[in-house]
């Protein structure tokens, strides 16, 4: 009977697998042991978003250790304006600034990698398109309407999109194809964008690699004491009978 | 019995005239006799007290840390994470064990189902147990919106905004349980308040609970009165045979349970806290804003089963009032299980094939409410969502039939290994 | 009461054991809690050492900054002041700084690295009040023999110039001298000093 109810249970979830609506995003494939692909992010990080985008939790000291910058390095290149290396790594621009400029405030990124994905971050990353509509001049696959200039554009080049075509409905964009080249060749943009969403995955947890150290450790404890536990639990119910 | 009450000499000699801590010793542990049966199910009534231990603490030095407004609660979150030293796994074991209490007390609630432990003698202890779990169900509710997340607010928003749909008073009520006209500042430092305060009553309660417990002595899986059978056992010429002394035979053994249990527990704290998105879903890392609703909001997992049951009443009269009323039903309904159950058995073991069958859909129902409640509103799910509400309320309100007419087997003298 | 031919010493060694064991994994567990009462990664950025700019503290003067929450004095003492703390030493508790109330490069008479600059911990060594500072000589109140110093209103201590603290009040020591360095000739570093750096 146990079977026939997994079986039931497990039937359901196809069942209601509910149609996904959301653009297809593509793998970060991040690697956050790589410290060199960490500082390289966290450098495009202060001089393409950091304008705009605090990292209003992250403390730079903290980034530094993290990552092995060291104190000089620091400092040289990227403490803005007048930070000190204990200071939280907030924006230069105004919160009003921001609202007069782009009609939304520009959302602070410290945990953009946990409430949307850091697949996402990669995706939106390379899914701007033209579109002479919007007040920038550009639109987003993965972000429809988005209130953002593309600020990589030079690097990356202009996209145009892929229209999706479903009998009926609005066509919508699903994806992107070049338009021009940018300064960049389409890997090392993506090697770029790679560093980048990796930096936003290590600012939205900077311990995660701290804990699941740890975690190791705690689990080899535990399994120790389960030994003496188990066996102290064995000689006891020798007299239960 | 057999050992001395008190000691009259020494140390305990001197405690013992003034304190009974020999006797409590004695009468709730060293010669407290439970039946020596207990399986798997039995784990999770002392990993439950565990855990309450685990959320107070943890609870503790989080407050100490943690600003309740609605200006600083979000970023004293990210403050405990970050700049706090270890905040981030006092946080964690907190989240984690917000919903590995659930689970526990499902698992331990499921165990009374399957051994009949809601039955006579034990109808209060029953009783204080649902109240344990409502007063839980309370805290947990005012605990998720102190992050001041996304998920906090809204989720928030939605449940109180339900005792706004009791006719007549609803909108005042809820206006009052929010002490403003929107989820606010004011809410919050409330909700706070009472969260903390809140883990001590559900202590007392299962206090209270425990001490129930060792007035009637507890169920086992065949379902058998140990104490009616008072032949004495190895410890004590009059204690029930099949008994077994709690301590120290339970307490290694529970010992191991609980190692078993942190093992698991470590696991998903230190290598995914947030439990795919489960234990911490993804919209409250974004700051609690008024202005906007995330696409898709849900309780939290624990919680799901009740609201889609919520979901699945149709609105009538104009009103949300009888789907708030089916929820609650859904969950008072349990204080009846004492007395809806008639079967001549306790136990699983002995009750027949139509009981077994009610109770496997009871489950499946019960998890597919929970799958559909963190799901997006559609018609298929809707659908369903009423086919297992009807399942859900089936299992309780046709028990006193099914378990009457169910064949039952014949129960045997003494506990079986 | 445990049944008959049970191995005692086995039982013993296990409970002995897991104990043992259990005993230092709770250890364990209460270093995040401790070590999460210690000041934050916040609170140790605001103790940052300070900076604070003497181009403007005219002679005789002082200038308070804050440094981990507490008063820090920079005073600028004149050379009849300076002139006047050798002659203070007969009625002082520890004239020549032998408590270790500053680093070792300010234990000289002065208690300071240029001996016009003094720079002190303003909180009384006492039970914590911030003295007064009372640079004038022979005051009505403090009486015709007072060449300078620090006046503690909550028990009435007194300081010398140099923070040092005279026989027969409350406090028991010296002021505290913290940490320091010059950056350059009008600029002072507190809380850090070339060991630390």
């Amino acid at each position: 009977m146990n079977k026939l109810l997994a079986a039931f249970t497990l039937a359901l979830v196809p069942v209601l697998g509910f149609a996904n609506t959301e653009p297809q995003t593509q793998q970060a494939n991040i690697d956050l042991t790589n410290q060199a692909s960490l500082q390289n992010g966290a450098k495009y990080y202060t001089s393409y978003c950091m304008g705009c985008h605090s990292l209003q939790y992250m403390r730079y000291n903290r980034m530094a250790k993290d990552l092995g910058i060291d104190d000089a390095n620091l400092r040289k290149y990227f403490l803005v304006g007048d930070a000190k290396p204990g200071d939280l790594m907030t924006r230069a621009m105004r919160v009003d600034d921001a609202e007069k400029w782009f009609g939304v405030p520009s959302p602070d990124l410290t945990l953009v990698t946990r409430w949307r994905s850091q697949d996402w971050v990669y995706t939106y990353l390379k899914s701007f398109y033209v579109d002479p509509t919007r007040p920038w001049g550009v639109n987003n696959v993965m972000f429809p309407n988005v209130a953002m200039p593309n600020v990589l554009g030079s690097l990356q080049g202009q996209q145009k999109a892929v229209m999706s075509h479903h009998a009926g409905a609005t066509p919508v964009a699903e994806g992107v194809e070049p338009l021009t080249a940018g300064t960049l060749s389409p890997t090392e943009y993506d090697a770029m964008i790679r560093d980048l969403t990796n930096f936003l995955t290590y600012a939205g947890e900077p311990v995660q690699l701290e804990r699941q150290r740890l975690g190791v450790w705690v689990l080899i404890f535990l399994a120790v004491l389960f030994i003496f536990t188990y066996l102290m639990k064995k000689e006891f119910w020798k007299d239960v009978h | 019995m057999s050992a001395q009450e008190t000691t009259t000499t020494g140390f305990m000699g001197w405690i013992d005239k003034r304190f009974p801590a020999t006797k409590v010793w004695n009468e709730h542990l060293a010669q407290y006799y439970a039946p020596k049966n207990f399986n798997f199910w039995y784990y999770f009534g002392s990993l439950a007290i565990l855990v309450l231990v685990l959320q107070i603490v943890t609870g503790l030095f989080l407050a100490m840390s943690y600003k309740p407004s609605a200006a600083e609660a979000y970023a004293s979150v990210e403050y405990i994470m970050r700049d706090v030293e270890w905040g981030w796994l006092i946080r964690y074991l907190h989240s984690t064990g917000a919903s590995a209490f659930f689970v526990i007390i499902y698992l331990h609630m499921f165990r009374a189902l399957l051994y009949g432990s809601y039955r006579k003698p034990r109808e209060l202890l029953w009783i204080i147990g649902v109240i344990i779990y409502l007063v839980m169900m309370a805290t947990a509710f005012m605990g998720y919106l102190l992050p001041w997340g996304q998920m906090s607010y809204w989720g928030a928003q939605v449940i109180v905004n339900l005792f706004g749909a009791v006719p007549n008073i609803g909108p005042d009520l809820s206006t009052w349980i929010r002490g403003d006209y929107v989820i606010s500042d004011v809410t919050l430092n409330r909700f706070y308040a009472l969260h903390f305060i809140i883990p001590f009553v559900l202590a007392a309660l299962v206090f209270i609970h425990v001490v129930a417990l060792h007035a009637v002595g507890s169920n086992n899986p065949d379902g058998i009165e140990i104490k009616d059978d008072l032949k004495g056992n190895r410890w004590s010429p009059t204690a029930p045979a099949d008994g077994i002394p709690f301590h120290p035979y339970y307490t290694v053994k529970d010992l191991v349970g609980t190692v078993v249990f942190l093992a698991i527990f470590s696991a998903i704290v230190f290598f995914g806290p947030g439990f795919f998105g489960v234990f911490l879903e993804a919209p409250n890392f974004q700051p609690a804003n008024p202005m906007v609703t995330p696409l898709h909001i849900a309780p939290v997992w624990y919680f799901t089963p009740f609201y889609a049951i919520l979901r699945a009443v149709p609105p009538m009269y104009d009103s949300q009032f009888p789907g708030v009323i089916a929820m609650f039903a859904s969950i008072l309904i349990m204080f009846l299980l004492p007395w809806l159950d008639r079967s001549p058995v306790k136990s699983i073991r002995y009750k027949g094939k139509v009981t077994k069958v009610a109770l496997g859909i009871f489950v499946v129902s019960f998890i597919s409410l929970g799958y559909l409640g963190m799901m997006p509103v559609s018609a298929l799910a809707t659908v369903m969502s009423q086919l297992f509400t009807v399942l859900y309320f089936a299992f309780f309100l046709l028990m006193p039939i099914y378990s009457s007419l169910d064949k039952v087997k014949l129960v045997p003298e003494r506990v079986t290994a | 009461m445990s049944a008959p031919g049970v191995n005692q010493s086995r039982r013993r060694l296990l409970v002995a054991a897991t104990t043992a064991v259990g005993a230092v994994g709770v250890g364990f567990v209460a270093v995040p809690f401790i070590s999460s009462m210690n000041p934050s990664a916040r609170a140790r950025a605001a103790g940052a050492p300070v900076e604070a700019d003497i181009s403007k503290l005219e002679p005789g003067a002082l200038l308070r900054v804050k440094w981990r929450g507490k008063p820090i004095w920079i005073v600028s003492r004149t050379s009849a002041m300076l002139a006047a703390l050798p002659t203070l030493d007969p009625n002082l508790v520890d004239p020549n700084s032998a408590v270790a109330q500053q680093p070792d490069y300010c234990k000289n008479p002065t208690r300071s690295l240029k001996p016009e600059y003094w720079i002190a911990i303003g909180i009384c060594t006492h039970l914590g009040c911030s003295p007064t500072f009372r640079p004038e000589f022979g005051p009505d109140d403090l009486g015709k023999d007072w060449k300078g110093g620090f006046f503690c209103p909550c028990h009435g201590s007194r300081f010398d110039l140099a923070g040092r603290v005279f026989k027969g009040v409350p406090a028991p020591t010296n002021l505290v001298v913290p940490i320091h360095m010059y950056l350059n000739d009008t600029t002072v570093l507190v809380g850090q000093d070339q060991g630390a750096a």
